[in-house]
């Protein structure tokens, strides 16, 4: 088992790796540095001496892979590539383009994105077992056919109606909760309702439908129909049975975006100036801080790893049939 | 006679509101006695046992008169009482007990399962009783094996989980679907040694459903024989075997293959067309940070034996000892293997790339399974001729098609075969097909892996009468893989068993089958279910 | 005639899509799973829907320089036949079929006096001279009279085509699609679509049917152009993903070893990364690029393609992953197939082995995923969108119309029109191509034609 982690750790290296230089390609090679500082100094009337002082505030003054002026070892680490890419794998996530600090930045605002996610997640998990339950439980009925029908209706409606439907209605009309800020702490909840409702609301349509071919892949295997020959209901198999056997790939699939919870939810977080990661990085997008988009691309693939990771553990523990080696 | 205790009357089941699987039938199940439900697949054998409980699945319609369960009306029982039932008074075991049994479930809370539903028991009372049933069905260490899984069980181990759930009700009547098909000959002959025990224990009624006459002959006092959803012949088994009377029963029990017809054929001493000697195939077991080969699985290791030319080399052994594996490798399908293939002065083993696939005419292969062998998109004709313009491609179209022609016209197929597709056909016909796509490129040697095991009986002996066929027309030699003794004896000329990787005695096929030397072909002989009226 | 990029790939996909339809065509292990689509109530009008909806997309993908041109514009076919409603512009929001502006301005009155009031619009209704009492008979005239000639177009539709399959020369294609409930079906859904299609088009040369938007462009007008940007970013797309994810899935399967150790590092390395964050990234790196090369796009029109064409590659490269580890699984399993083991001992070729045994036998993975992806990329075409790293802000889609829009919900009276036009549009597409994959997956899926 540990040889197991140290190994999948150890091939998780190349991974990041290839992610550092593909990002590295993408954002200095394809585009000079010179092209970026004349993308933020505005397109119009930039001098060459503004350029280089951009370039010079921010550290982009230096060669890309080789440092030809500088001696020994600083031929490598005065780069581009040494100063901006390879401190990632050490969590340096350095100063934004606007000057902040990035590292203290995310530690700030995980928190709050994970405050929306994760109840969006176990409740939706929730509500999405128990309607694929009963949807399985009254199959080849017409509740099952409504059931159906309703939950391609709801995957075809785009997840920004959701949001600004509910806003609308239940914010705006109905004035139950404030429709977008955050606090600190318990008064935080109140902000919070909104979001998950909403988040679990609009991922109803597919979840369900997901789970209730995981389902109905179980309750046609055989040993289900040992089960009724023992003298169980159907609802007693189903629970006792089905459930358990269904659970694997469900969890497993969960535990995989466990982790990159902490990067928080894009739109929902900017409909709702929840200060998470996401909207942190919507403004990085928008205010076009490189520094920033670097740093998540990193950091979310960092959580993906650790997210794969967790996966193959978590299949030992719920699944009996799965040994690591 | 015993007092009935299962009546079922004029029992129909038809699927998606068109196709009648079974049709109108009745019988009756007397306390005590063992009554076989014999027929081959797609019988509805299987159905009309699942339709008593009412477990059908949900596109199929079952109509019947009665069925009456020692004066309780099963029909029209509501499905809460009919629960009640299931489990309690009737017992169940299905045919895969690998598949049947929850695999994430330890093997003492399924069993558990059973008991806390239909009695009322405390905890320790319980645990008490899974313990004797572990022990009446004879699985070693009950203790630790109730914390057991079913994936750490060997396949006849998980059948015996499977009856000991069955007998967890304590029921009166034990229906057994096919119990022993999934399992080795030798281990098949425990399972069947053990539910006769059992059965004159607690003087339960059984109802055994099968397709293996042979093992029918052995253990039942009646036999009912269905064909396409219709009984055609209920006897008791003595006076079943001996008289025949429906011309179905007497072409199943023809179809047979029997031991004896091994005495009656000898052939004359060919020069050799295969010679392997020394041959070996592992599989590395990889482990550790950087997955270093560690072990091997000796899947073959160290086989020598030769195939003269016209003549059957029959391999012979339980699942799992690697004949398999030997069939492939023989032919280059596996990676891994050692040793010296000579076939027809060639050696084979060293062979690769270009020059491996020029002397791929020489050695073909029919596969098991009749459906995965054959590429569902394309056409009958095009899969016949695909070798020959891979091997052969000066021979011309119209050649091509004539030799296609040719070819279905030998395994007895119709000539518009050729248009059609693969799905079309039944297993046996698939099986031709498959032979005449091995004998296109004209192979000195055909290795035939388990050709017969996934058919029903009388499809089996048409299939072997065709190779023996093909044999003598061509002189096409067989490497003929098998677990099956009695069709060994039925078409081979010599007999090598294997065991672990292992051949272990090798000799003409008389040799073998009356005066084995080694303790395992002995010990695999005893096993094999023998017709027990014999005149 | 002007070729865009996005329009020459469109063209080259339709030429792909004739020549796979030729190609196949008699195949029977095709036949039976078009059969069972062709008899699927749900999957023929959805089918129907789906169509209309490219037929408009095709209109809008033929580009060309009209000959009056003083602007130096690119239009298409669409635009040109919708000439009227481009260039019917308010000043600002109006409501649908409105003969007023949204907000109050200061008027100038016949007798030269000042008034502070809602100005009449500049095209919407202004045929009338009593708004009050003529509007609500006007637009029931129209709708009357574009409902009638709708009927009339489909009825026509409908005697040549069966008039065409009476002679009996298309009785081949369509034997399984000639009987049954499915072919009325699909002639009542065209028996609602066009008509309402006609009054539409003959209501919105004399009305803003669904309203102007802040700028007083004609939302409708907006939300029909919206139409090719979706099917565009839906079917490119997947253009450009496909060849990626069939070769390297292909190749990873079947030959394993090193082969299969890099393919999976590559597709492992690319998920890894959050696909909107590499999305936002590539399009942040386009964008600088074309500000520093603005002499490359000529014109407004070509930029926002070149931006879309970009955002399909964007696309097409972050989802290949998925279909690629799907197919990689798949040919794991069929390699060991006993027909394949049969072809190697036969002598075939291991090219062949490939086109042969491997390529047919996992199409119906990549039909299926091709159907399934093309709602949500549709879908994530307006999230992408919204956030800004979509399409370009100049051109025509249902995210930037909700981008434009959602602030304005704050408004007194709520300014709903571009939401709702942009959420009919894109309902009806997503919609229809959720119940057509639905159906697709059912007929092509083998684990799925059992239980029928």
């Amino acid at each position: 088992m540990t040889q197991y982690i140290l190994r999948r750790l150890l091939y998780s290296l190349p991974l990041l790796m290839g992610v550092n230089i593909l990002t590295f390609v993408l954002f200095f090679v394809i585009n000079s540095p010179d092209d970026m500082a004349r993308m933020q100094l505005g397109q119009k009337h930039v001098t060459e001496q503004s350029i280089a002082n951009w370039k010079q505030q921010h550290g982009y003054d230096v060669p890309l892979l080789w440092n030809n002026q500088a001696l020994g070892e600083e031929q490598i680490t005065h780069t581009i590539f040494y100063q901006k890419s390879v401190g990632l794998f050490l969590f340096r996530f350095g100063v934004s383009d606007s000057g902040r600090n990035i590292g203290a930045d995310i530690k700030e605002r995980a928190l709050p994105s994970l405050a929306v996610a994760l109840p969006t997640l176990l409740v939706g998990l929730f509500v999405n077992i128990c309607f694929a339950l009963l949807m399985v439980l009254f199959r080849n009925s017409y509740l099952e056919q409504a059931g159906i029908v309703l939950c391609v209706v709801m995957m075809s409606i785009s997840s920004l109606f959701y949001i600004i439907g509910g806003q609308f209605f239940i914010g705006k009309v109905l004035r139950l909760v404030p429709i977008s800020g955050y606090d600190d702490g318990f008064s935080a909840i109140k902000f919070m309702i909104l979001p998950v409702l909403i988040g679990v609301f609009s991922g109803i349509g597919s979840g369900v439908r997901w789970y209730r071919t995981l389902f109905l892949e179980e309750v046609e295997k055989d040993y289900v129909r040992t089960a009724r020959a023992k003298g169980l209901t159907e609802t007693q198999t189903l629970f006792r049975h089905v459930l358990p056997n269904a659970m694997i790939p469900i969890l497993t699939g969960v535990v995989v975006v466990l982790p990159l919870l902490f990067m928080g939810s894009l739109i929902m977080e900017s409909f709702f100036s929840i200060p998470g990661l996401g909207s942190y990085t919507i403004d990085a997008i928008n205010s076009q801080d490189f520094a920033i988009v670097r740093a998540m691309v990193f950091l979310g693939s960092v959580l993906y790893v650790i997210g794969l990771l967790l996966t193959d553990i978590s299949y030992t523990l719920v699944d009996p049939r799965v040994r690591l080696s | 006679m015993n007092n009935p205790i299962l009546m079922v009357e004029h029992l129909s089941i038809t699927f998606n509101q068109q196709q009648k699987v079974v049709d109108d039938i009745s019988f009756t199940l007397y306390a005590g006695e063992t009554f076989a439900l014999v027929g081959e697949s797609g019988s509805g054998k299987s159905l009309t046992a699942l339709s008593v409980l009412r477990l059908l699945p949900n596109n199929a319609r079952l109509e019947a008169e009665t069925i009456n369960l020692q004066g309780d009306d099963l029909l029209n029982q509501s499905e809460f009482d009919l629960c009640k039932i299931r489990g309690r008074r009737i017992g169940f075991i299905f045919q895969d007990p690998m598949s049947s049994l929850n695999p994430v479930m330890t093997i003492g809370s399924q069993i558990e399962e059973v008991i806390n539903l239909h009695f009322d028991l405390s905890k320790a009372a319980i645990k008490q009783r899974v313990l004797e049933l572990l022990q009446q069905v004879e699985l070693p260490e009950p203790e630790q094996r109730i914390k057991a899984y079913p994936h750490q069980l060997s396949g006849g181990q998980r059948q015996r989980v499977m009856i000991a759930m069955a007998l967890a009700g304590k029921p009166d009547l034990l229906i057994a679907d096919e119990p022993t098909t999934s399992l080795d000959v030798t281990i098949q002959a425990q399972i069947l040694a053990l539910l006769k025990n059992i059965q004159k224990q607690t003087g339960m009624a059984l109802w055994l459903i099968s397709h293996d006459l042979a093992l029918v002959s052995t253990l039942a006092d009646r036999v009912a024989v269905m064909q396409q959803g219709k009984i055609v012949e209920t006897g008791i088994t003595a006076e079943f075997f001996d008289q025949p009377k429906h011309p179905y029963t007497r072409k199943l029990l023809n179809a047979l293959p029997s031991m004896q017809s091994c005495l009656t054929h000898s052939k004359p001493e060919n020069p050799p067309l295969l010679q392997v000697n020394d041959f070996y195939c592992y599989y590395p077991i990889r482990k550790g940070l950087f997955k270093r080969v560690v072990d091997f699985v000796r899947a073959v290791d160290g086989v020598s034996f030769n195939l003269q030319q016209g003549k059957t080399l029959a391999l012979v052994g339980e699942s799992g000892c690697g004949k398999t594996t030997l069939g492939k490798s023989l032919l280059n399908l596996i990676p891994g293997s050692s040793g010296s293939v000579v076939i027809n002065g060639i050696e084979l083993n060293n062979l690769t790339g270009e020059a491996l696939r020029q002397q791929r005419a020489n050695i073909q292969i029919v596969f098991q399974d009749p459906f995965s062998s054959m590429n569902p998109r394309m056409l009958v004709g095009d899969i016949i001729a695909e070798g020959i313009s891979a091997l052969h491609p000066k021979i011309s179209q119209t050649e091509r098609k004539a030799r296609v022609r040719q070819l279905l016209q030998q395994v007895d197929l119709p000539e518009d075969s050729a248009l059609r597709y693969p799905h079309e056909f039944s297993g046996g016909q698939r099986q031709r097909i498959c032979i005449a796509r091995a004998l296109a490129v004209e192979p000195k040697l055909i290795v035939c892996d388990e050709p017969t095991s996934a058919l029903d009986v009388s499809v089996q002996a048409q299939i072997i009468q065709l190779l023996k066929t093909l044999q003598q027309e061509k002189g096409v030699s067989y490497l003929f893989i098998t677990h099956d003794l009695a069709v060994v004896a039925e078409i081979a000329d010599d007999v090598a068993v294997m065991y672990q990787g292992k051949i272990i005695e090798q000799g003409s096929v008389a040799e073998v089958l009356t005066q084995p030397k080694h303790a395992y072909t002995q010990k695999l002989l005893a096993a094999v279910p023998v017709m027990k009226v014999d005149g | 005639m002007v070729v865009l990029w996005t329009d020459a790939l469109i063209y080259l996909l339709l030429v792909v899509m004739l020549g796979l339809g030729l190609y196949l065509r008699g195949k029977e292990h095709i036949k039976r799973p078009l059969q069972k689509i062709c008899r699927s109530k749900i999957g023929m009008v959805s089918l129907v829907v789906l169509l209309f909806f490219v037929l408009i997309g095709l209109l809008d993908s033929i580009h060309f320089k009209p000959a009056d041109d003083k602007k130096n514009e690119i239009i298409s076919v669409l635009d040109d036949w919708a000439t009227p409603l481009r260039e019917h512009g308010e000043k600002t929001y109006s409501s649908p079929f409105a003969t007023t502006l949204y907000s109050k301005e200061m008027m100038l009155q016949a007798d030269g006096s000042m008034q502070w009031g809602y100005p009449r619009l500049e095209f919407g209704g202004k045929h009338l001279e009593d708004t009050e009492t003529q509007k609500i008979p006007d637009i029931l005239q129209k709708t009357a009279y574009g409902f009638f000639q709708g009927i009339a177009l489909t009825s026509l539709l409908m005697l040549i085509i069966v008039s065409m399959l009476r002679r009996g020369n298309v009785v081949q294609v369509a034997p399984a699609a000639g009987e049954g409930s499915s072919t009325k079906a699909v002639w009542l859904t065209l028996f609602i679509i066009i008509p309402v299609a006609t009054i539409l088009i003959h209501l919105s040369t004399h009305y803003h049917v669904f309203g102007t938007d802040k700028v007083g462009e004609d939302v409708f007008y907006q939300a029909v152009k919206s139409i090719r940007t979706g099917l565009v970013i839906g079917t490119l797309t997947t253009l450009i993903m496909l060849p990626m994810a069939i070769i390297f899935g292909i190749l990873a399967g079947f030959f394993q070893g090193w082969v299969d150790d890099i393919i999976q590092y590559v597709y492992t390395t690319l998920n890894s990364i959050p696909g909107v964050l590499l999305i936002a990234a590539s399009i942040l790196m386009v964008q600088v690029y074309m500000a520093n090369h603005e002499a490359a796009f000529t014109s407004v029109i070509v930029r926002s393609d070149m931006r879309l064409l970009f955002l399909c590659m964007i696309l097409g490269v972050t989802s290949w992953t998925g279909l690629c580890r799907l197919l990689r699984a798949e040919t794991l399993k069929l390699r060991e197939m006993e027909y394949v083991q049969a072809a190697t001992a036969l002598g075939v070729k291991k090219t062949t082995i490939l086109m042969r045994h491997i390529l047919p036998n996992v199409m119906h993975i990549v039909l299926i995923s091709v159907v399934l992806d093309f709602s949500s990329l549709v879908l994530a075409e307006a999230v992408l969108s919204y956030i800004n790293i979509g399409v370009d802000p100049t051109s025509y889609s249902w995210g930037n119309m909700i981008n434009g829009a959602r602030l304005e919900m704050a408004r007194e009276p709520v300014v709903w029109w571009s939401l709702s036009a942009s959420f009919v549009f894109m309902f009806a597409l997503v919609l229809a191509a959720n119940l057509f994959a639905d159906v697709v997956q059912d007929a092509f899926d083998p684990r799925r034609s059992g239980n029928e």
